[in-house]
C-alpha cells in the first residue's frame, strides 16, 4: 500500500484538522465526530494522521500493543513477554489508526473465539479484534451513522471505559482498549441518535470548499500526490515533521496547563446559556480548551481558547428543535459572543 | 418518473462509451472504475466485450455476485476445506483475486449498502489487510427509486449512459488496438495537464453543482489518459471537454444559471385547465430557481467574473481565454446530458438518483441473518452471511470423538485433535426488527388550500423527529397537476426531509388516481426491502384529473376509486386524513375503497396531525379493522 496523503497537505478544513490534533493531544477528550459532504478529505485527514503520530513503545509480542510501563494482564501472565516486572523486549511501532469497515461483525470488532485453533486443535483461544488493534491509537469509522446501532453503543462504551470485556462463547477476556474514536458521516444519509451524539467529545462540520481557487488547489495537490506519491510526501515531510514536534510538545505540556476559576466559570456559563444536558459539555469544553492551550504553547487557558473551541465542543449537545432551521453552530456563536465578549 | 426517458443521440453515446472503456482500460487504479447505466442486453454485452479486448492480457474481469458473503469477498476460513483436511484452509477473497484487474458488479444498485461501501473502501486501497488495487465496473439497471450506493459512486471516476444506444447505433466495435493502449499506459506518467485545464474542470464541476472534489480530480486524470491515448504529452482543451462529458454529465445536480434549456418553459406550465375548483386556485407554481437549490457559487461563465483570483500569473488577456475554455468544458458536459435529467435539473429538483437514491439504504435494507438480537441456533452449514455457532458445533461433535478417532486414526498424526464433520455444524440465528417506513402522500393541489399543505409539512417534520429516535424512516410523495412525484425517498435524514419539503410548491389539479398508483408502486418496493409500511394520505379526495392526465370529475373519480381498490389488494395500512374544511363524502368513499382508516380533520395544526399518525403507527395492526 502506498503511503498516505500527508496531513499537512490537506487544503483548508482547519477546524477538522485542529479537532483531530486536539484529540491526539488529549485522548480523554472522547473522540471526534466529523459530519459533512463527501469528498472533503475526512478519510484523508484521519489516514494522514497515522504518519504524523509519534511512535509508540510497546511490549514486543503483545497483541494489544501495551505500554511497557503499564503492562496489561495478558503480558504480566506471559513469561515470554514479561519477566521480573520488566518487559523482555520492547519495540517502537507506528501508532495504530484502525479502520472499522461498515458491515463489520461484532466478532471482528470485539474479537472472538479463534475458529481455526478451536476447530483444528481444540484449543480455546481468543482472537483479538479491531478493538485490540486500535489500543493506544485511533479507531476510524467512516459512515458512522450507517453503522449498526449496537456496534456504535459498544464502541462508545469501550472508548469511555478504555477496556474491552468479552464474555461470549465460553470466553472471558478483558484487555485494554484505549483509543480515540473518530466517526465521520454525511447527514443526508441519516442522523446519529442524540444520545450517541453527545458521547463524542468534539464535533466538526465540514463543507466542501466554496472558493474556486481552493478547490483547484485541492485537485492539484491530489493529482500531484497520485502521480508521484514519494516525491509529494517528501515535499511535505518538513511540514509534517513540524506538526509532529508541536504535537509531541503539546502532549508533554498538557498537564502543566492551568485552568483557572475564571475559565471554569466561563465554561459553566456557556453551557447554562445553551442549556446543554449534564456535565459532559463543561468537562469536554475544559479539556479541549486545555489541549488547545497546550497546542498554542500557552501555560494557562484563556478566553481565546474557549472562544475557539466552544463550537466544536458544544454544538452537538444542544437540544434540537426539528422545526428550527438555524444551525447549532450559530447558536453556540451567539452564546459565546454573550458570555465571552471579545 | 414514469415517462420513457428520451435520450441523446445514441451514436454519440456509444462513441463516449468506447472512450470510457479505453480510459478505464489504461488507468484502472487511478480512475477507480466506471458506472454504466444500461439494462442487460446486447449493447451492454458488446461494451463489456470491447473492454475485455482492451485490458492487458494478464488482467482479469471477475464477476462479483450480488449476494456475496464477506468471507468470499474479503477472504476468510474455508470451512468445508478446513474440516475435510483437519487444518485451517484460508481462501483468498474475490477482491484480493482481482488485484490489478476489474471487479464486475452487475445490478450494482441492488448490492447491500454495507457491502458496496466496503467495496468502495477497497477501491481506495484501504480495506483491511488487502492491498489489492482494482477498478470496479458497476452496471446500474436502477430506476427512480434505486441507485448505486453513494459511497461507491464516489469512487467510480467515470459514469456513462448506454440507454440511448441500440444494436443499430453500435457502429464501431473495436475501441483501440492493444498497441496504442499499451503505448498510452507507458506514456501516462509523462502527460502533463496544464493549469488552465485543471481550473476549467474545477469550474465546470462547481457550475454543475458537483460538490465532491473527487470528481474534478477524476476529470483531470481522464484528461491525462485521453491525451496519452492520442499520443500527446500534454492534455488539450478537447481532452478536458471529453473528460467533463465522461465524468460530470451523469452527476450534475443543477444547471448553470445561464443554461436553462428552452423547453423548460413548457415543463413549468401547470395543466390548469384540469383544475376546475375555480376559486381556491391558490398560487402560481413557484419559480423553478426559487427553492432551496443553491445558486452556483461561481457566476455563469459568460458573465464577467467579479473577482478573478489575482494570484494567477496570467496577463490580462489570458483571463477571457480562461473563461472561454471554462465555457467549452462546461458546454461539453451539458451536451451529452440526457434530456430527462436536463429537464429534471431545470425544474430545480436535484435528481434523487444522482444523490445516491435512497440514501443508500441508510440501514433500512434487509440484511442476512447476521445481525440483531440472537434468537436461537439451528443445525446447518453457515451459508452466506450466517455465523457458525462454535460451541454448539463442538458440543455436537463431542460424543463422537472416540468413534471418529478410531475410524480415521491417520488424522491424529497430522495434529488434528478433534474431528468435526459437516453434520455437526450449527449456525446462529438472529432476529432483526424490520424497519418501519411511513409514507406521506400529500395532496399539493390547488383544492387543498395551501395552509393545509403547511400543516402537512409540519406534521412530517415532527414525525421525522420521532423517527430519528426510533430509527424509522419517512418518505413523502406529493401530487398536483397531472402527476405524483416522489419528493423524499425513504430517509431518516432531517436535513434532506426539510430541504425537500421546503421546495414543495402548491397548486394545480388533483390527480388522485396517479397518486394512488405511485403509492402502490412505492409500497411494493418498500415491502420488497422488508419494511413495514404505513401510508398516510392527506387529501380532500376531490379528484379532478384522470389517470391519463385529462380533466373532468367523473372520469377522475372513477379512476381514483379503481386505484384505491387496487391499493386495497396490498393490505397495507392506510390512514386517510381528510383535509377539506367541510368533509365531503368522496374522501370517505375513497378511504372505504382502499380499506383505510378515515379521519376528517377540518381544523388542526401540525401537532394534532402528528399525534393522530403516531397513534395509528402504534396500533398499526388495528388500523385495517377500523
Amino acid at each position: 500500500m502506498t503511503a498516505a496523503f500527508p496531513f499537512s497537505a490537506i487544503v483548508g478544513q482547519e477546524e477538522m484538522k485542529l479537532a483531530i490534533l486536539l484529540a491526539a493531544i488529549e485522548p480523554r477528550l472522547g473522540g471526534v465526530l466529523v459530519f459533512g459532504d463527501r469528498g472533503t478529505g475526512k478519510s484523508t485527514a484521519v489516514r494522514g494522521l497515522a504518519a504524523l503520530l509519534p511512535k509508540l513503545r510497546v511490549v514486543a509480542g503483545c497483541p494489544y500493543g501495551c505500554d511497557p510501563a503499564k503492562p496489561c494482564e495478558d503480558c504480566l501472565a506471559s513469561p515470554q513477554r514479561f519477566r521480573n516486572g520488566k518487559a523482555v523486549r520492547t519495540e517502537l511501532v507506528t501508532a495504530p489508526v484502525v479502520d472499522l469497515p461498515l458491515g463489520a461483525t461484532e466478532d471482528r470488532v470485539v474479537g472472538a473465539l479463534d475458529l481455526e485453533r478451536a476447530l483444528s486443535q481444540g484449543i480455546k483461544a481468543f482472537e483479538p479484534g479491531l478493538l485490540a488493534r486500535a489500543n493506544r491509537g485511533f479507531l476510524y469509522v467512516d459512515e458512522v451513522n450507517l453503522l449498526e446501532d449496537h456496534l456504535v453503543d459498544l464502541l462508545i462504551d469501550v472508548a469511555a471505559s478504555g477496556e474491552n470485556v468479552v464474555e461470549r462463547e465460553g470466553l472471558s477476556v478483558r484487555h485494554p482498549s484505549r483509543f480515540v474514536l473518530v466517526g465521520s458521516g454525511n447527514p443526508e444519509e441519516g442522523e446519529l441518535r442524540p444520545q450517541l451524539l453527545d458521547r463524542f467529545g468534539l464535533s466538526v462540520e465540514v463543507t466542501t470548499p466554496k472558493a474556486l481557487p481552493e478547490r483547484i488547489e485541492v485537485v492539484r495537490r491530489r493529482d500531484a500526490y497520485e502521480r508521484e506519491p514519494a516525491a509529494f510526501i517528501e515535499r511535505w515531510k518538513k511540514e509534517d515533521e513540524r506538526t509532529r514536534r508541536k504535537l509531541t510538545a503539546a502532549r508533554e505540556n498538557l498537564d502543566a496547563v492551568e485552568v483557572d476559576d475564571e475559565a471554569l466559570g466561563a465554561a459553566a456559563r456557556l453551557c447554562m446559556q445553551l442549556g446543554t444536558d449534564g456535565l459532559r459539555g463543561e468537562l469536554t469544553l475544559m479539556r479541549a480548551a486545555r489541549a488547545l492551550a497546550a497546542w498554542d504553547g500557552k501555560t494557562s487557558v484563556g478566553p481565546e481558547q474557549m472562544r475557539r473551541i466552544a463550537a466544536p465542543a458544544l454544538r452537538h449537545r444542544l437540544r434540537r428543535d426539528p422545526l428550527d432551521d438555524s444551525g447549532s453552530s450559530s447558536r453556540v456563536d451567539r452564546a459565546v459572543a454573550e458570555v465571552l465578549p471579545a | 418518473m414514469t415517462t420513457a426517458p428520451d435520450l441523446p443521440d445514441g451514436a454519440a453515446a456509444w462513441d463516449d462509451a468506447l472512450l470510457a472503456a479505453a480510459c478505464v482500460a489504461v488507468d484502472p487504479a487511478g480512475l477507480g472504475g466506471i458506472r454504466v447505466r444500461a439494462a442487460a442486453g446486447p449493447v451492454r454485452d458488446a461494451w463489456i466485450a470491447i473492454l475485455r479486448a482492451s485490458i492487458p492480457v494478464e488482467a482479469a474481469i471477475r464477476n462479483i455476485p450480488l449476494h456475496v458473503d464477506d468471507g468470499r469477498l474479503f477472504g476468510g476460513l474455508d470451512l468445508a476445506a478446513s474440516l475435510a483436511q483437519g487444518r485451517p484452509v484460508v481462501q483468498p477473497g474475490l477482491l484480493a483475486q482481482v488485484d490489478g484487474g476489474y471487479a464486475l458488479l452487475s445490478m450494482a444498485e441492488r448490492i447491500d449498502p454495507a457491502v458496496s461501501t466496503r467495496i468502495a473502501l477497497a477501491i481506495d486501497g484501504d480495506a483491511q489487510g488487502s492491498t489489492s488495487r482494482f477498478a470496479a465496473i458497476a452496471f446500474d439497471e436502477g430506476d427512480a427509486d434505486e441507485a448505486v450506493g453513494a459511497t461507491l459512486q464516489e469512487r467510480l471516476g467515470l459514469a456513462i449512459d448506454l440507454r440511448a444506444c441500440s444494436v443499430g447505433t453500435i457502429t464501431d466495435t473495436v475501441a483501440t488496438d492493444r498497441e496504442s493502449l499499451d503505448a498510452a499506459r507507458g506514456r501516462l506518467p509523462r502527460v502533463e495537464v496544464p493549469e488552465s485545464l485543471v481550473e476549467a474542470l474545477c469550474a465546470a464541476a462547481v457550475a454543475l453543482g458537483i460538490d465532491s472534489l473527487r470528481m474534478p480530480f477524476f476529470a483531470v486524470r481522464v484528461a491525462r489518459v485521453l491525451a496519452a491515448l492520442d499520443g500527446r504529452d500534454e492534455a488539450e482543451a478537447g481532452d478536458a471537454s471529453t473528460a467533463a462529458r465522461l465524468v460530470f454529465t451523469m452527476r450534475a445536480r443543477r444547471l448553470p444559471a445561464a443554461q436553462q434549456p428552452p423547453e423548460e418553459a413548457d415543463e413549468q406550465e401547470m395543466p390548469d385547465d384540469a383544475a376546475d375548483d375555480g376559486g381556491d386556485e391558490a398560487e402560481p407554481p413557484q419559480d423553478p430557481a426559487s427553492d432551496d437549490a443553491p445558486q452556483p457559487d461561481v457566476p455563469p461563465d459568460d458573465a464577467p467574473l467579479p473577482d478573478p483570483p489575482d494570484d494567477r500569473e496570467e496577463s490580462d488577456d489570458a483571463v477571457p481565454a480562461q473563461e472561454a475554455l471554462d465555457e467549452v468544458v462546461l458546454e461539453a458536459a451539458l451536451s451529452a446530458m440526457p434530456p430527462d435529467l436536463l429537464r429534471e435539473l431545470a425544474r430545480g429538483a436535484a435528481s434523487h438518483r444522482s444523490q445516491g437514491g435512497r440514501g443508500s439504504g441508510a440501514g433500512a435494507v434487509q440484511r442476512g441473518g447476521t445481525r440483531g438480537a440472537p434468537s436461537g441456533i439451528r443445525r446447518g452449514r453457515p451459508r452466506a452471511r450466517e455465523r457458525l455457532s462454535l460451541i454448539e458445533t463442538l458440543r455436537a461433535a463431542a460424543p463422537w470423538q472416540r468413534i471418529r478417532r478410531e475410524e480415521r486414526p491417520e488424522r491424529a498424526d497430522r495434529g488434528a485433535r478433534i474431528h468435526v464433520r459437516a453434520d455437526d455444524l450449527h449456525v446462529m440465528r438472529y432476529k432483526q426488527r424490520h424497519p418501519t417506513t411511513t409514507v406521506f402522500v400529500v395532496d399539493a393541489s390547488g383544492s387543498s388550500a395551501l395552509n393545509r399543505l403547511a400543516e402537512a409539512k409540519g406534521a412530517v417534520e415532527l414525525l421525522l423527529a420521532d423517527c430519528y429516535v426510533r430509527r424509522d424512516s419517512v418518505a413523502v410523495l406529493a401530487f398536483r397537476g397531472k402527476a405524483a412525484q416522489l419528493l423524499l425517498p425513504p430517509t431518516r435524514s432531517l436535513v434532506r426531509a426539510r430541504r425537500s419539503l421546503a421546495g414543495l410548491p402548491g397548486g394545480g389539479g388533483t390527480p388522485v388516481a396517479n397518486a394512488l398508483d405511485a403509492t402502490r408502486e412505492l409500497v411494493v418496493g418498500l415491502r420488497r426491502r422488508g419494511d413495514t409500511v404505513l401510508v398516510v394520505l392527506l387529501t380532500d379526495g376531490r379528484a379532478n384529473v384522470a389517470r391519463d392526465g385529462s380533466g373532468g370529475r367523473p372520469q377522475a373519480d372513477a379512476d381514483a376509486m379503481e386505484s384505491a381498490r387496487s391499493l386495497r389488494v396490498l393490505a397495507v395500512d392506510v390512514l386517510l386524513i381528510d383535509t377539506s374544511p367541510k368533509p365531503y363524502p368522496q374522501a370517505a368513499a375513497l378511504a372505504d375503497a382502499m380499506g383505510a382508516l378515515y379521519r376528517p380533520l377540518p381544523s388542526a395544526g401540525a401537532s394534532a396531525m402528528s399525534a393522530i399518525v403516531n397513534r395509528a403507527a402504534r396500533g398499526q395492526s388495528g388500523l385495517r379493522a377500523a
